[in-house]
C-alpha cells in the first residue's frame, strides 16, 4: 500500500528534519516578534495612490495652475501669453460687472438659505404632527431634490416663460397685463432663489424633521406643567436643541447657493445682459464666449475665497451657539 | 380639549394638502404642456381634452434622446463603481492606520471637499486638451470620480472607524490573511450601508450632472441627458410642448427609482448632504 504524500517526506528528510525546521522556525518567530512591536505600522499609502492620483490630476492640480492663471491675460487658446502681474485683480475689483455678479450670488447664496431654512423648518413642524397621508406630502416635497438643477429650471420656465407661460395665463384670466418676468432684472434673481429653495426646502426639511425627531418628549411635558406656552416651548426648547441641524443646514445651503449654475443657465442665462448672472455663470461666459481664460481664472480665485470665508464663518458661527445651546 | 385637538389636527391636516397642492403645480403642467397636440394652445392650466403621446416620439427623435440615456447610463455606472472600489479601498487605511503620512493624507482630502469645483475649469479644460481626451467618457467619469472622492472617503473612513471591529481585522491576519485580502474579504462586505449611501449619493448627481458634461462633452454623440436637453431647449424655445415631452422623459428613470426606494434615498442623500 503506497504511503501518502506527507507521511513520505517525513519519511523521507526523518523526525530529526522536521525537528530541526520546527526550533528554526520557533527561532524566527522569537527574532521577529519583538521587531514586530517596535515596528511602526506600515502606512498602506498604495491602497490610497490610485485616488490621490486623480484628485490631484482633476482638481487640485488644476486649482493651484488656475492661481497661476490669474495673473496672466491668457485667451484661453493661443500658445503664448504674458505675465502680468496684479492687474486682472486690479481689473475685477474696479469691473462694475464683478460687484453686480457678487451681489447675485450672495443673494442667492444667503437668500436661499434664509428661505430654505425658515420654511424648511416650518414643513418639518407640520409634518411633526401625527397628520394622515403626511408621507405623501413629505415625497411631493422631497422630489425635486433629485431632480436635475437644469431640468428644474425648465421646468419652471413654463410657469414663468412670457409667451403662454402658466402665471402669465392666471394673470389674463384675472384681467391683469401679462408680465415678462424672466427678462425683468429686477426680479429674475429673486425667481431664481425662489427656484432653488422650492428644489432644495425637501432636504433641510428632513434633517429639520430628523433634529425634531431627537428631542426627547420628556422636556416638553416638564415645560407643559410649568406652564409655558407653545411659543415660549419652540423658543427655549425646540430652538436650542435644534442647533446642530440648524448648523448644517446653513452651511449646506449657503455653499449650493454661491455655487448656483444650472438653474441660471436654464431659466435667464444669466440675462438680460450680465443681470443675472453668478460667479460660476460669469466665469463660464468670461472663458467660452469671451475668450478672456486669465480673467475667469482670477473670477475662479475670487469665487473661491468668497465660498470658503462664508462657509467657515457660518460654521464657526452657529457652532458657537451650539456650545452655547 | 379633544375638540380643539381634534380641530387643530384638521387645520394641520388642510395645511398639508395645500402644501402638498402648491408643490404639485410644476410638475402638472410638465405634464399638461407634455400631452397636448401641437394644434392645442389652450391654457397649461387645462389638462387636454384629447391626450397625444406625438411630443414625446417626436422629442426623443429630434434629441436622439437614446444615444444621450446610454452615454449618461455608462458615465454613472462606471464612476459609480469607480467611486466604491477606489474610495473604500483608500478609506481604509486612512481610518485604521493613524500614520503622519496618512493624517497628513485625510486632511488634504478633507480639505480638497471647500475647493469648489467651477473654480478649477479654467486649467482643467486646458490640461483635458492635453491629453486628448476630449469627448470621452474617460474625461467624464474620471472628472466625476474626482469631485466626489473626497466625499466617498469621509464617509467611508468615518464608517470604518465607528463601526467595524478591529479585532476582525486582527484574526484574519493571525490567519496569514494578505491586507488585500482582509479589505475585500471581511471589510468591504460589512460596509454595504455606507456603500448604498454613497453608490445613491453619486448616481444622483452624477446622472444629473451638468457643470461638467457641458464642458467636456462638446461632441453631439456624447452628449448626456442634461446637455441634450440644453441643446434642445435652446433650439426650440418656442416649442415648448417637445421640451416639456423631453424633459419628462430624462427624469422619468431617477423618479421612478426614487419613489420605489424613498427610504433609502431619503437617508443616503441626507449623509452626503455635507458636501451640498
Amino acid at each position: 500500500m503506497a504511503t501518502p504524500l506527507y507521511r513520505q517526506s517525513t519519511s523521507k528528510y526523518g523526525v530529526d528534519m522536521m525537528s530541526e525546521l520546527v526550533a528554526r522556525r520557533k527561532v524566527a518567530i522569537a527574532k521577529k516578534a519583538p521587531k514586530r512591536k517596535e515596528k511602526k505600522p506600515s502606512s498602506l499609502w498604495w491602497m490610497y495612490t490610485p485616488s490621490l492620483v486623480i484628485v490631484f490630476l482633476f482638481i487640485l492640480y488644476p486649482f493651484l495652475n488656475g492661481i497661476q492663471l490669474s495673473f496672466t491675460n491668457w485667451n484661453g487658446f493661443s500658445q503664448s501669453y504674458d505675465w502680468v502681474g496684479l492687474d486682472q485683480y486690479k481689473r475685477m475689483l474696479t469691473d462694475p460687472t464683478t460687484w453686480l455678479v457678487v451681489k447675485n450670488t450672495l443673494l442667492y447664496g444667503i437668500g436661499s438659505t434664509i428661505l430654505q431654512n425658515i420654511i424648511g423648518l416650518l414643513y418639518a413642524l407640520l409634518l411633526n404632527q401625527s397628520i394622515r397621508m403626511k408621507a405623501i406630502t413629505r415625497t411631493v416635497i422631497y422630489l425635486p431634490v433629485i431632480i436635475s438643477p437644469l431640468i428644474m429650471g425648465y421646468i419652471w420656465y413654463f410657469f414663468f416663460a412670457y409667451q403662454g407661460g402658466a402665471l402669465n395665463d392666471v394673470l389674463l384670466f384675472l384681467g391683469l397685463d401679462k408680465i415678462n418676468a424672466l427678462a425683468n432684472p429686477e426680479w429674475n434673481t429673486w425667481i431664481i432663489v425662489f427656484v432653488n429653495t422650492y428644489q432644495y426646502v425637501g432636504v433641510a426639511m428632513i434633517i429639520y424633521l430628523a433634529g425634531l425627531q431627537s428631542i426627547s418628549k420628556d422636556y416638553y411635558e416638564a415645560a407643559q406643567i410649568d406652564g409655558a406656552s407653545a411659543l415660549q416651548q419652540f423658543k427655549n426648547i425646540t430652538l436650542p436643541l435644534l442647533m446642530p441641524s440648524i448648523t448644517i443646514n446653513m452651511v449646506i445651503n449657503i455653499i449650493g447657493g454661491l455655487k448656483l449654475f444650472d438653474v441660471i443657465i436654464a431659466l435667464t442665462g444669466g440675462g438680460p445682459g450680465n443681470a443675472s448672472q453668478s460667479m460660476s455663470t460669469f466665469m463660464y461666459d468670461l472663458y467660452f464666449k469671451r475668450q478672456d481664460a486669465g480673467y475667469a481664472a482670477t473670477q475662479g480665485v475670487f469665487m473661491a475665497i468668497i465660498i470658503l470665508i462664508l462657509s467657515l464663518a457660518a460654521l464657526v458661527y452657529f457652532r458657537r451657539k451650539e456650545v452655547e445651546a | 380639549m379633544t375638540y380643539t385637538d381634534k380641530k387643530k389636527k384638521r387645520l394641520f391636516a388642510g395645511l398639508a394638502i395645500f402644501i402638498t397642492l402648491v408643490h404639485i403645480i410644476p410638475f402638472y403642467i410638465l405634464i399638461t404642456t407634455a400631452l397636448k397636440a401641437k394644434g392645442d394652445f389652450s391654457s397649461k392650466w387645462v389638462f387636454p381634452k384629447q391626450i397625444s403621446f406625438e411630443n414625446f416620439s417626436e422629442a426623443w427623435e429630434l434629441t436622439n434622446l437614446g444615444n444621450s440615456f446610454i452615454n449618461s447610463a455608462i458615465i454613472t455606472l462606471f464612476s459609480a463603481v469607480l467611486l466604491i472600489v477606489l474610495g473604500s479601498m483608500a478609506a481604509y487605511p486612512l481610518a485604521r492606520r493613524q500614520t503622519k503620512l496618512n493624517k497628513f493624507f485625510y486632511f488634504l482630502f478633507i480639505a480638497i471637499m471647500i475647493i469648489p469645483p467651477l473654480t478649477a475649469l479654467v486649467p482643467l479644460y486646458n490640461l483635458v486638451v492635453d491629453f486628448g481626451m476630449m469627448n470621452t467618457y474617460d474625461v467624464a467619469i474620471l472628472n466625476n470620480v474626482a469631485a466626489f472622492m473626497p466625499l466617498t472617503i469621509f464617509l467611508y473612513a468615518g464608517f470604518i472607524r465607528s463601526t467595524i471591529p478591529k479585532e476582525l481585522e486582527e484574526a484574519a491576519k493571525i490567519d496569514g490573511a494578505s491586507t488585500l485580502g482582509i479589505f475585500f474579504r471581511i471589510v468591504f462586505p460589512l460596509l454595504k450601508p455606507i456603500t448604498a449611501s454613497i453608490l445613491i449619493i453619486s448616481c444622483v448627481y452624477i446622472w444629473n450632472d451638468y457643470q461638467f458634461a457641458i464642458f467636456f462633452l462638446q461632441d453631439s454623440a456624447m452628449h448626456t441627458l442634461t446637455v441634450s436637453l440644453a441643446n434642445f431647449f435652446g433650439s426650440n424655445q418656442n416649442k415648448l410642448n417637445l421640451v416639456a415631452a423631453a424633459a419628462l422623459m430624462s427624469m422619468l428613470p431617477m423618479t421612478i427609482l426614487f419613489l420605489f426606494l424613498q427610504k433609502y434615498f431619503i437617508k443616503g442623500l441626507a449623509s452626503g448632504s455635507v458636501k451640498g
